[in-house]
């Protein structure tokens, strides 16, 4: 049955008239054509299709459209200002803490939560943080050391 | 099929308008024949391999049948025809892997795109540069040897102003020219030094969520398909009944020649259409499961294909003081690229053009019209950016799948497997058991090696150490598996069968230096002359810092030594281990990694690469395993099947040894293919208990504690 459905997009009010049930990342997928993040599991495992709403890493693939409602939902696309890379961004890129690119933006939005949590992680707290998520090509280490470059160059004043 | 490709090329050079095309034609090939028996080798066609255009408007673009797939080809193909045709990095526009557009290609597989596409690239780009060398003298008056090139503008190198750009150099010409395979040849020769690690060409766009993967492509009435899956390989639909699924609103349902689909606008609307699909199946009874598949492999596998045999087996026996005899074992692994196999078809004025995640869009190309009865020419393969391939997306049915959907609906359909799909239909590594006999003499000399692989293939398992009476026997490559061999289907993963190969030979070795007290770097010194290996091996142990000590020297902490050869690099590895006795949970702390890979085109890409194999190998020593029974396959999901983790990661050092007057070699697998072997030799140390099996799982390594 459908409901209108109210929510911010990386900064901008949406709303649509849809199923409450259906699952925010095909609705993101589909119906909003924003298509950075990506399927890999669809339970939860694997962490490519992270998203965050209200500060929080949620799996979109887990997540309903209506748990989202009247919340703040930030997806990658939203991560970038005017062109410019978030400090996160820059750093998984200057460093190569990607290979083939998929999981990347699930990576990179897990990050950004979890600097929001605690600006200034240590290297095991980031671990812990990142755990769940998976990089098949397995680039973990540069992932890390793109996160704490990051973190510093952040120095604690994230966002 | 020479000739539709030749007509394309005449259509292709003259689709591009005017400037100047550098076509670079390989002929039969000797230098792609000098390869290690891939089992889908085909040799190139006589006909291009590679395209550069230069345009009226100096815009250079190069056209390639290989693919990204996160090994950074887009970047290093790049890096190399900029560096010959001397012009920036940003002024080359990469065309990659689309069967329209782009010469044909075997296939991205096998670490060969930057040792043997790239010197073709390579003479293309030194072509074109000469040959706009030469308009410029002709330009300038003046001649050839005073003429300079930098950045895409040629002048006279004793006066700068008199200059002409590639631009103006290209306008109102249509100039085309053949490389021939000589000068790729020479290219080869001449490789010389590039050394840069530019920022990746595809970096940006992977950091802001705009690139595009074949699942994030979007046309107009595009219907998202799911299909009915049978419950095991082998079952056969008996029963079938979608009309409920029909009288669901808004989708659209096939039942056509063995397809079942539900397709809709919504991904999940189909997928809630296909549970309400009713069917029944027969299925075989399962012959083999995940513990019985060793004694089968043994027992069905096909007459060995001898590949090495020196000296004789019983005289090495005699001149042994000790004699080794042991059995290894290693399970199926699935390739689980995070980007499922997806496809979106599209038939459009009798063409079909088919957006695939692939690492071989002609072959594909080629799959798809003979599934849907249209010729090669009417079908075209586009590969945007793939999320991983490792080997397990040279099979694609998946593009087929979506094909057919679309023809038989009339709209653009798209088929993204799920993580369920993509662990059934994977083309698993196949499992392996390798039995190995070998014996030294009473200097620690090896006198016997007599080796035999069932299931797995010959890949890596060639005999660098200098053994007089040796033996290689090789039951099956995977690549020719007789049917029944496996209960599902096998294929290429990251360096095929090196991985098992390894496992078995290295572990082989240190047995053979620990029975007879020896440091297990000074054996191996002992036991070659091979130069290349030396090389490493002194490497990884300078930059480990390797004090010698003989194994195991067990108190739960200890480091293991591996070493090999994959693609024509020379690899050594070197890891340190933390093993809890209680447990049988292993931490790698540490782990050396040293490469011969000649030329190295670009260092902080190949060390990428490097880390990458050595992270990914992880999960196949320590976690990965499909379970199974018969042509069920039980694991389909990341909960259950162990692929490596943050926490798992040691700390990773790379260096190579320094080999510039060697052509480049292969950089995607070689590091990979030690994993297995070089942390089982270090929980030997740890433990002194020996794991005979992969993967080497907690209970695995418990029992082996326990057993020793």
């Amino acid at each position: 049955m459908s409901e209108t459905i109210r929510f911010i997009l990386n900064g901008s009010p949406v709303t649509l008239d849809t199923e409450a049930d259906r699952t925010l990342l095909w609705v993101l997928r589909t119906d909003l054509e924003l298509t950075g993040a990506k399927y890999g599991c669809g339970a939860g495992l694997c962490g490519s299709c992270t998203v965050v709403v209200d500060g929080a890493a949620v799996r979109s693939c887990l997540t309903s459209l209506g748990g989202v409602e009247g919340k703040d939902v930030t997806t990658i696309e939203g991560l970038a200002q005017s062109g410019e890379l978030h400090p996160l961004q820059e750093a998984f890129r200057k460093l190569g803490g990607f290979q083939c690119g998929y999981c990347t933006p699930g990576m990179i939005m897990n990050a950004y939560a979890l600097l929001l949590k605690g600006p200034s992680p240590g290297r095991d707290a980031i671990v812990q943080g990142m755990e769940s998520n998976l990089c098949r090509c397995s680039a973990y280490t540069r992932i890390v050391e793109a996160i704490e470059t990051a973190a510093a160059e952040l120095g604690g004043s994230h966002e | 099929m020479s000739d539709m490709r030749q007509m394309d090329r005449r259509e292709f050079v003259k689709l591009l308008g005017g400037g100047i095309v550098v076509v670079v034609n390989l002929g039969p090939l000797t230098l792609f024949n000098s390869r290690d028996p891939l089992d889908f080798q085909r040799g190139y066609p006589e006909d291009i391999n590679a395209y550069l255009h230069i345009a009226e408007d100096g815009k250079v673009t190069l056209f390639s049948g290989k693919i990204e797939m996160g090994q950074g080809v887009m970047t290093s193909l790049t890096q190399m025809a900029a560096e010959d045709l001397g012009v920036s990095l940003e002024t080359i526009h990469i065309v990659m892997g689309d069967t329209d557009r782009c010469p044909w290609d075997m296939g991205t597989f096998g670490s060969l795109t930057t040792r043997m596409f790239g010197p073709a690239v390579r003479a293309a780009a030194a072509r074109a540069r000469l040959v706009l060398t030469d308009l410029a003298s002709e330009r300038l008056g003046v001649a050839r040897d005073a003429l300079k090139v930098e950045d895409g503008v040629v002048f006279v190198e004793a006066d700068r102003s008199r200059r002409v750009s590639y631009g103006e150099l290209a306008r109102g010409q249509e100039i085309t020219h053949t490389v021939d395979e000589e000068a790729v040849l020479r290219a080869v020769e001449e490789f010389k030094v590039m050394g840069d690690s530019p920022e990746r060409l595809d970096g940006y766009d992977k950091m802001t969520g705009a690139a595009k993967f074949a699942g994030d492509i979007r046309l107009p009435g595009m219907l998202y398909a799911r299909i009915l899956r049978p419950p095991a390989h082998g079952a056969r639909l008996t029963r079938v009944d979608t009309s409920a699924a029909e009288a669901m609103p808004g989708i659209t349902v096939v039942n056509q020649g063995g397809l079942v689909a539900t397709l809709a606008s919504d991904p999940e609307k189909a997928e809630k259409a296909l549970n309400l699909i009713e069917a029944d199946y027969e299925l075989p009874t399962p012959s083999v499961d995940t513990e019985s598949i060793f004694d089968h492999l043994v027992a069905a596998a096909p007459a060995p294909n001898t590949t090495e045999r020196e000296g004789d087996l019983e005289a090495g026996r005699a001149q042994c003081a000790q004699e080794f005899e042991a059995t290894y074992y290693n399970a199926y692994v699935a390739h689980a690229p995070i980007e499922p196999h997806t496809a979106v078809a599209e038939l459009k004025d009798g063409k079909m053009t088919v957006w695939s995640s692939t690492q071989g869009p002609f072959s594909q190309q080629r799959t798809i019209a003979r599934e849907i009865g249209y010729d090669a020419g009417d079908v075209r393969v586009i590969t945007p950016y793939v999320g991983g391939g490792f080997g397990g997306k040279v099979s694609g049915r998946q593009a087929v799948e979506a094909a057919r959907l679309a023809v038989i609906t009339g709209a653009p359909v798209q088929v993204a497997w799920t993580r369920a799909e993509e662990f059934f239909y994977d083309s698993f590594r196949p499992a392996a058991v390798l039995k190995v006999a070998s014996g030294i003499d009473g200097d620690g000399k090896i006198k016997l090696w007599d080796y035999q692989v069932y299931g797995a293939g010959s890949r890596g398992s060639g005999v660098f150490y200098d053994i007089p009476n040796r033996s290689v026997r090789v039951y099956g490559e995977w690549g020719r598996a007789p049917e029944g061999l496996h209960p599902f289907a096998v294929g290429p993963w990251r360096a095929p069968a090196a991985n098992s190969n390894r496992f078995a030979a290295e572990q082989q070795i240190d047995i053979m230096a620990a029975a007879v007290g020896i440091d297990p770097l000074e054996f191996r010194l002992l036991n070659t002359t091979d130069e290349r290996m030396l090389a490493v091996l002194r490497k990884a142990a300078e930059v480990y810092g390797w004090e010698a000590a003989t194994a195991p020297r067990r108190g739960g902490r200890g480091r293991g030594l591996a070493c090999g050869i994959d693609a024509e690099t020379y690899v050594a590895l070197v890891a340190d281990v933390t093993v809890d006795p209680a447990t049988g949970h292993v931490q790698v702390d540490r782990v050396v990694c040293v490469q011969d890979m000649g030329l190295v085109v670009n260092p902080d890409g190949a060390r990428m690469q490097m880390e990458g194999c050595i992270a990914m190998g992880l999960g196949y020593a320590f976690g990965e395993e499909i379970r199974f029974e018969g042509g069920k396959i039980l694991d389909s999901n990341f909960g259950t099947y162990k692929l490596a983790r943050f926490s798992w990661m040691p700390k990773i050092e790379t260096a190579f040894v320094s080999n510039d007057a060697l052509p480049p070699k292969g950089g995607g697998e070689p590091a990979i293919i030690n994993v297995g072997a070089v942390v089982a030799n270090a929980i030997f140390d740890a433990t002194g208990a020996r794991v005979y099996r992969l993967p080497m799982t907690a209970d695995r390594v418990l029992a082996a504690i326990r057993s020793t």
